[in-house]
């Protein structure tokens, strides 16, 4: 079925980009076009949703050239929710952004630069080409290394010289290993390359490409012996865009790790027992970095890190169950992660500093948000029933089942490492009274005008309730989570579908 | 020839490589755009090299009689060649504005450290 | 660079490559060619002017911000592509005018494409080269 509809997660982003573009001096006028353009958005992922969500399949081909030979765009239930999941993502920073970007950033083209990253995102969440993939991946790091040296302090330009660096070899990486597939293959289209692979006989080449492949995603999710970069990146933006980076940018890295993973390269133990190694090392590396650090900002890189590990696994593990949890997950993750770094950007407000030994007696000051804070918080360790519980007992149900009790330790080792942390930064900065009331900074949350200071709440409240809805009705997500990674598990509809 | 542009390859590779390994900033720039390229060629030769036509059937025939070249290769490497332009030119302007900074070229100098 | 010779070089050169530009422009459909390649050509042009005699003149001469020239190509690129949506098509689908132009050949939303590519590169070659050349 060839339907419009699909591509147009792309264009709205793009005309409205093109619109802030032309408004380029207005500043007031780009906020109000960026808010309007991430509501279409929000509301057109839902009705794409509604279309795939019994499990059919929707594809596009670009200049009506038929598949595998012209660029195709496929959405199936997968592509869609993430789709969805990025929309809700981006109308909450679009909010948080408008109020606490401030001019002088504005005015670099902070808004346009957000629809473009993500205009990227979206488009490689329905690309159905590997190449057209990795296109999008480059619409989204350009505009993610403008975005995050927008300013150009002194900190900001060391970690963003590190982020440019380590994505720039990626790509590189990535491209290498795409051209080595076409060499092999001669073809690039997903569903195309995954009927070739199964039939071919060079395993040891297709393992190969798969390690490029595994180091090229691997760099741009922060997967084990490659996440240096993301905690010294992240922490140096504002909030607006270290949260749209925390909750979305490592999670196209795992999005591209499951679909081409699942669809191509997993049939091989090889790469199995790679995933589920690298996996269990990043969660508990990730996790043993975040009760390290003292700035909130890195405690939640690290916990990002660590995070990514618990969804690696699931794809390691590869079973129905495991998948299902890694899906689950993932939703989770791009909802809270977003969230948490919002509410980081809310504190910095509030105390004037991300550092947990600079705040101190906030529950004092704030006893209603600080409540909210801490539901926001207890999702992300994932205590029962909120949304961050029924993800793990997935992965955990699904690793036992298949014999990896290696998973097993590690995810419950790195939930406890992140309770640690968490509960850190709950009593350094929550309950312990500031160590010199006097000396606090003023506090800049208090004197905004009502309006502004309930924009920068809402897109965290409404984050929360969303987290709050997952653990509630968890069992509807659950089985819609379950089909999807019944769909990853056997992708002939997909082939089926594309190549028709 | 494709003997000669793999030795191509695996010297661009390697320059690049070592580049990136020093400290200097400007000569990561350089590692990467010279891997950019390797990466560029390696499509290129695994596009098996082929002297043929450009593959557009004329009006007058149903199929191409002749050799013709694969133009996918071509393809990729054109968008490639146009993204690295514009992600090197960024990082040039990167580089520039953290010399001016924090005047040094020293990537070790650049770190700054908190918990 | 203050050299007489450059100066005059590119008062010459400059009309001459800006109409080269086109023409590849223009040829880039069935032969090597095409929006970007002439764009940079476009903005080598201008960059060369640029070192003859020095930016402010050259800002003079192209009188527009080039950074507004990107939402413009954008948009001409896009709107190519959405005009075949409207009819029923799929995203960027070719469509030809059936009678063939003087000078330009055929017409289609393809070269409709190639020129909002054409200004975006112009637009944004010419931003960043003169952007490094400003900046102290």
């Amino acid at each position: 079925m060839n339907s419009n509809l699909i591509i147009l997660p792309i264009i709205i982003p793009l005309i409205t980009a093109v619109l802030q573009m032309f408004l380029w001096f207005r500043i007031r006028e780009q906020r109000w076009i960026g808010l309007v353009g991430h509501s279409v958005s929000l509301v057109f992922a839902l009705l794409m949703l509604s279309h795939v969500k019994d499990g059919s399949i929707l594809t596009m081909q670009a200049g009506n050239w038929p598949a595998p030979y012209g660029i195709v765009f496929v959405v199936d239930a997968f592509s869609a929710l993430m789709v969805l999941l990025t929309s809700i993502s981006g109308i909450a920073v679009g909010i948080y952004s408008s109020i606490a970007i401030k001019s002088d950033r504005a005015a670099f083209g902070f808004f346009p630069l957000l629809q473009f990253l993500l205009m990227g995102l979206y488009g490689s969440f329905i690309a159905g080409d590997i190449f057209n993939l990795y296109v999008w991946f480059e619409v989204i790091i350009i505009a993610s290394f403008v975005l995050i040296t927008l300013g150009g302090e002194k900190a900001q330009l060391a970690g963003a010289m590190k982020y440019v660096t380590l994505n720039l070899l990626a790509s590189v990486i990535f491209l290498t290993g795409i051209a080595v597939l076409y060499g092999v293959m001669g073809t690039l289209n997903l569903a195309d390359l995954a009927q070739k692979i199964a039939l071919s006989d060079q395993q040891h080449l297709i393992n190969t490409i798969a390690v490029l492949f595994l180091v090229a995603f691997g760099i741009k999710s922060a997967v084990f012996p490659m996440y240096f970069w993301l905690p010294d990146a992240y922490h140096t933006p504002p909030a607006a865009i270290s949260a749209i980076f925390g909750g979305l940018l490592t999670k196209v890295g795992v999005y591209a790790f499951i679909r081409i993973f699942s669809l191509l390269f997993i049939n091989d133990t090889f790469i199995q027992d790679l995933l589920v190694i690298l996996a269990v090392c990043t969660m508990i590396v990730g996790a043993l970095g975040a009760i390290n650090a003292r700035n909130i900002r890195i405690i939640f890189s690290y916990l990002i890190i660590s995070h990514i590990g618990y969804m690696i696994s699931g794809l390691g593990v590869f079973t129905v169950a495991a998948l299902a949890g890694t899906l689950f997950y993932l939703i989770h993750d791009i909802i809270v992660k977003t969230n948490v770094f919002l509410i980081s950007g809310l504190l910095q407000k509030i105390r004037g500093s991300y550092h947990i030994d600079k705040m101190g007696g906030l529950y004092n000051s704030y006893p209603i948000l600080s409540l909210l804070i801490a539901l926001a918080f207890l999702s992300l360790v994932g205590t029962p029933p909120l949304s961050g519980f029924w993800p793990k007992v997935l992965l955990v149900k699904g690793a036992y089942q298949a014999g990896q009790y290696w998973v097993v330790g590690g995810i419950l080792t790195a939930s406890f490492l992140t309770l640690w942390a968490i509960v850190r930064i709950w009593s350094k900065a929550f309950w312990t009274p500031a160590s010199d009331p006097d000396k606090l900074p003023g506090d800049i949350f208090r004197r905004l005008p009502f309006l502004r200071r309930a924009g920068l709440i809402s897109p965290i409240v409404g984050l929360l309730g969303i987290s709050l809805f997952l653990g509630f009705a968890w069992k509807p997500i659950a089985d819609f989570c379950w089909m999807i990674a019944t769909q990853l598990k056997d992708p002939s509809l997909y082939i089926q579908t594309v190549l028709q | 020839m494709e003997i000669l542009i793999a030795i191509c390859i695996g010297l661009l590779y390697a320059a690049g490589i070592f580049l990136i390994l020093r400290r200097s900033l400007v000569r990561l720039i350089l590692g990467l755009i010279l891997l950019g390229n390797g990466a560029n060629l390696l499509i290129f030769l695994l596009g098996r090299i082929t002297k043929g036509k450009p593959p557009i059937i004329p009006d007058s025939a149903q199929t191409i009689a002749d050799v013709y070249a694969d133009p996918i290769p071509q393809a990729l490497i054109l968008t490639a060649i146009v993204i690295s332009f514009g992600l090197q030119a960024f990082a040039i302007i990167l580089v520039k504005r953290a010399y001016r900074e924090v005047n040094t070229d020293d990537l070790d100098q650049m770190n700054t450290h908190e918990q | 660079m203050n050299t007489i010779i450059l100066q005059i070089a590119s008062r010459y050169t400059l009309p001459l490559l800006l109409l080269f530009s086109v023409f590849i422009l223009l040829r880039g459909h069935y032969l090597p060619g095409g929006g970007f390649v002439g764009g940079l050509v476009a903005s080598i042009a201008l960059v060369l002017h640029a070192f003859a005699n020095g930016i402010k003149k050259t800002r003079e001469l192209v009188k527009i911000h080039p950074g507004f020239l990107m939402p413009v190509g954008l948009s001409t690129s896009l709107l190519s592509g959405l005009f075949p949506m409207i009819l029923g098509k799929p995203f960027l689908t070719g469509m030809w005018y059936p009678h063939s132009v003087p000078v330009i050949g055929s017409l289609g939303t393809a070269l409709f494409f190639d020129i909002g590519v054409y200004l975006v590169v112009v637009g944004a070659t010419l931003t960043i080269i003169f952007s490094i050349i400003e900046a102290p």
